[in-house]
């Protein structure tokens, strides 16, 4: 008998990541809905102290899965650990954020266990029939997939921003289990080297509540710095679309589009951006969007929820001191 | 008969345009506004084959026939028509007539570097004197001992400067007239062999258009093209294959303002409109497509004759004529349906409608085409 | 050393979304190498350049496939194997990673590369299950290939910044934005295209007969139009910025 909604949960530095705390705060809701447990996995070294905080935010169950070879992580080693503990338990549904790691390890533990899988999913609802249908952009947004498996477990990797974070609630406790991995050198052909991070005081991309980005109509590298001081005051994470990258002005880990990062934000300001059908692939799901552009013609304005015509040189600087105004 | 480009054909359209796309669209403005030629993108379209899609492979060729040609013309026009020229005039009148009248050692010399785009071609047949009527010739060409002697000047050139291998056209005996002109293969750095003036043109701004000067320019006698008294044949026969190159260019400026106007008209909202919703516009954009499909056909079945080697010169003719009178309409007409905007330099048509103009002028006038055509129609 | 190169053809990234009998409508749409895949297609022939062998393209698809397929030979591939059979309409990534793994491991490779994820269904799945079925090591979008030996060091992209991982071949690797500026399929590179081989094999051909998704056939709709917006025109840019301001905080509440 399968049991069990299981979050893969995603830890750096022993810091939960926010998607798996949405995505908790998410299972939670359709455990109760369904009647099964919400079971939250963890794996690492010296993760045990994270039992607690997943537990605050709903898991039934926490199972550890804790071995010097998890430190970081690699596909071979998380993709095995995982696989046999999701063949000992058989749950019915294993969710992992669409993250960098979501992304690489759901799809080859998918193949392990020999399952479907339903990708970069921005809905998620209970079905009688197939246990969890789930939502998902294709063509760039350009059309909706609703997709489910015929097979158990199903898995699935969510998009950040997709679920709220519920409150935490320091007095649930949780089971706690701890597993072993027996990782094999076979595990192990690849091994990590070096893990260079960007030092950011602003949100990653993916998971930022606001993006504040600037295309074409930036006209050079140094004018980042009034979308810097805008995203400062509202706590926001830079973007750019591809013609910014493409000019050199920003690097292309800042790429929001089809060709760059996929992004979910609650406020998504476009500063210059004529709106190009692969730079709305990237940013159409996310919540309120803005746009600022001097050409009443752009493309942006057809999606824009809220809009301003006129010279994002001017208007931007003036928007950082009213929202200073409102903080 | 078949109306279909083959796969080879497509993906050569597709190749052409992405690249013209990726490298030529976003500079072309600025290039166009400061008279830039760009070396960059010359060298660029050498080494995806572009400067010598019709010659054969065992002369570092493509090996493949007109219409590639054809395609390749046009994708490079559509975004940028002074880049179209510089490919057209480098391979329809300067490697082109080297392949048909040069002998095989000149096309190891020069064919080769010509086709690989290891080096640049360009042509001089125009002289103050010599437009249209070829028989003006001044320029004027000497045997001496193992050498010829150059002497006079060439306008309108283009790729002049910049090109390393010119085919230029001399008169050696003045009482034979267009019989007494020969055809020479000259390479740029030849003492004596300078040039003048750079023109300043309304559009194609970004191609280079010099004047050629020979003051008792010296080249060895295996220089001469063909034979002597030959040079106006084959000018005359390099400009019906040219015809070609040129009639791409032009369905390529009015393939490029048409879609302009295409998208212009559907973000452009007039009394609650967009300018596509009205049937003036629709009208419009209707005959444009119309003209423009026209003349890719009568462009096409000329590029299917070259390839076949038949006679080109009534269907280059007609080809050249009708696709630049049709560039001209079209740019006209996408200018207009930019209206204010369109005159000004924010938008790519105002440079397509200067473009277009050469197009009825160069390669022969539209008077021309039609002289050659009436020549055809009433020779029985 | 042999490199096989896993290439799906897609949409052209402009193409307009229409659904028709329940499926995506592809009349009159660009097919095209799925962009990524072309980061995979340089990365293959710049190797082969410096280590000589083989770039082999396998691609799963209809006769429309052919033509991407032929691109990528233009580019410099040298020859191409396609599974087109009808019994994978409807396959999910499950079995298509089956079905390519087999075409795969029909010859030797050093080598596997991909796109980090098709433009079309963006599932960005197949690759990396492929490389669960071969056995083989993979690495998700990687920005940095080298290869010294039977050993590839290879950086990929992860959140907030990028990883270096030493990898023991053979292994696949899927491709990122960055990795590589592909080029252009030349003249004389799509006129020598046709006279490269192109095998067609049938599921049988590979010795498979069941080809039974894991996932139920998807529904599809399109996105509802997102109601007009407020647009401020013709004003001050103080007064502007300021009415924005005021909207997204008591209107929409995002601030």
């Amino acid at each position: 008998m399968a049991k069990g909604i299981w979050i893969i949960v995603e830890q750096s530095k022993l810091e939960i990541r926010k998607v798996s705390l949405e995505l908790i705060s998410q299972g939670r809701i359709l455990a109760d809905k369904t009647g099964e447990p919400l079971v939250a996995v963890i794996l690492g070294k010296g993760i045990a102290g994270l039992a607690d905080k997943v537990a605050a935010y709903g898991a039934d169950k926490v199972i550890l899965i804790e071995d010097d070879k998890l430190e970081n992580y690699t596909t071979g080693a998380y993709t095995s650990a995982l696989n046999k503990v999701i063949r000992k338990e058989e749950p019915q549904a294993v969710l992992l954020g669409n993250t960098a790691i979501g992304k690489d390890l759901a799809p080859r533990l998918a193949q392990r266990l020999g399952v479907g899988m339903a990708s970069d999913c921005v809905g998620m609802e209970t079905d009688d029939a197939s246990f969890l249908t789930f939502r998902r952009p294709i063509y760039g947004g350009k059309a909706f997939a609703e997709v489910s498996a015929n097979a158990r477990p199903v898995l699935a990797t969510i998009r950040p921003n997709t679920f709220p974070v519920g409150a935490a609630d320091e007095s649930k406790k949780a089971e706690v289990v701890t597993e072993t991995a027996e990782i094999s050198a076979d595990d192990l052909r690849a091994i990590v080297k070096d893990i260079a991070i960007a030092v950011s005081e602003r949100p990653e991309l993916i998971e930022a509540n606001v993006i504040i980005s600037g295309g074409r109509g930036m006209k050079g590298p140094e004018n980042y710095k009034i979308l810097e001081d805008c995203a400062d005051v509202l706590g926001a994470a830079v973007g750019a679309s591809r013609a910014a990258v493409d000019a050199g002005w920003i690097e292309q880990k800042f790429q929001v589009g089809q060709t760059g990062k996929t992004v979910s934000p609650t406020l998504y300001i476009a500063c210059g951006i004529s709106g190009a059908i692969q730079h709305l692939a990237g940013m159409g799901s996310s919540k309120v969007i803005v746009a600022i552009n001097k050409d009443p013609e752009a493309n942006i304005f057809t999606l824009a929820d809220y809009g301003i015509v006129g010279d994002l040189f001017d208007i931007v600087p003036l928007l950082t001191e009213e929202f200073k105004k409102l903080q | 008969m078949d109306f279909q480009l083959t796969e080879d054909h497509l993906m050569m359209k597709k190749m052409v345009r992405d690249f013209a796309e990726a490298e030529a669209a976003e500079g072309a403005e600025h290039r166009d506004e400061h008279e830039e030629f760009s070396m960059d993108l010359w060298k660029k379209c050498g080494e995806l084959g572009l400067a010598g899609v019709t010659f054969p492979e065992e002369y570092g060729g493509v090996g493949a026939d007109y219409v590639s040609y054809a395609i390749t013309i046009e994708e490079l026009s559509r975004v940028d028509p002074s880049l179209g020229v510089t490919i057209s005039a480098h391979s329809s009148l300067c490697a082109n007539p080297i392949n048909l009248f040069g002998t095989e050692e000149q096309k190891q010399k020069y064919l080769v570097p010509l086709a690989t785009g290891e080096k640049m071609g360009a042509f001089g047949l125009t002289e103050s004197m010599a437009g249209t009527d070829a028989s003006g010739t001044k320029t004027t060409a000497v045997l001496e001992g193992d050498e010829y002697v150059i002497n006079g000047s060439k306008i309108f050139i283009t790729n002049g400067y910049y090109a390393d291998i010119y085919v230029i056209t001399a008169q050696m005996d003045k009482s034979k007239g267009n019989k007494g002109i020969a055809a020479f293969i000259l390479e740029k750095g030849t003492p004596g062999f300078t040039f003048g003036k750079k023109e300043k043109k309304m559009g194609i701004r970004s191609s280079a258009t010099y004047e050629l000067v020979f003051e008792n320019v010296r080249i060895p006698k295996e220089n001469l093209l063909g034979q002597e008294g030959q040079g106006f044949k084959i000018a005359m026969q390099t400009l019906d294959y040219g015809r070609i190159g040129i009639a791409a260019q032009a369905v390529g400026i009015a393939q490029g303002a048409y879609e302009q106007a295409i998208k212009y008209s559907k973000e452009r909202s007039q009394f609650g409109k967009t300018l596509s919703e009205f049937q003036v516009t629709q009208f419009k954009l209707a005959d444009m497509a119309l003209n423009i499909e026209a003349a890719r056909l009568l462009l096409y079945q000329a590029c299917c004759l070259a390839s076949e080697h038949k006679p080109v010169s009534m269907y280059s003719a007609m080809a050249k004529l009708f696709a630049a009178e049709t560039a001209n309409k079209v740019v006209t007409q996408a200018v207009q349906i930019h209206g204010g905007y369109g005159y000004t330099r924010e938008y790519p048509v105002e440079r397509f409608m200067r473009d277009a103009k050469i197009t009825e002028i160069y390669e022969g006038t539209s008077e021309a085409q039609r002289m050659v055509i009436a020549a055809h129609i009433l020779r029985d | 050393m042999n490199i096989l190169v896993s290439l799906k053809q897609t949409f052209d990234t402009e193409a307009k979304i229409a659904i028709s009998g329940g499926k995506i409508d592809a009349t009159g749409v660009n097919l095209v190498i799925n962009p990524y895949d072309e980061f995979a297609v340089e990365e293959a022939l710049k190797l082969r350049e410096k280590f000589g062998g083989e770039v082999t393209i396998i691609s799963i698809g209809g006769d429309k496939v052919e033509t991407s397929v032929r691109t990528a030979l233009a580019m410099g591939a040298d020859k191409g194997v396609i599974v087109n059979d009808p019994a994978l309409e409807g396959a999910d990534e499950c079995v298509i990673a089956e079905v390519l793994a087999k075409a795969i491991a029909q010859q030797p490779y050093d080598l596997v590369l991909s796109g980090r994820i098709a433009v079309d269904d963006g599932s960005s799945q197949v690759a990396v299950r492929t490389a669960d079925v071969l056995n083989i090591p993979s690495v998700s979008s990687i920005l940095k290939l080298e290869i010294e030996g039977d050993v590839a060091t290879v950086t990929r992209e992860i959140d907030g910044g990028t990883e270096e991982l030493e990898v023991k071949m053979p292994a696949l690797f899927t491709a990122q934005k960055g990795l590589n500026e592909p080029r252009y399929p030349t003249m004389p590179g799509i006129m020598k295209a046709k006279k490269k081989e192109v095998k067609t094999v049938t599921l049988a051909d590979l010795g498979i007969s069941d080809a039974a998704p894991k996932m139920n056939a998807p529904k599809y709709s399109l996105p509802s139009p997102r109601k007009a917006g407020t647009i401020l025109s013709g004003m001050e840019a103080p007064d502007a910025a300021r009415e924005l301001a005021k909207l997204l905080h008591e209107e929409a509440k995002v601030i």
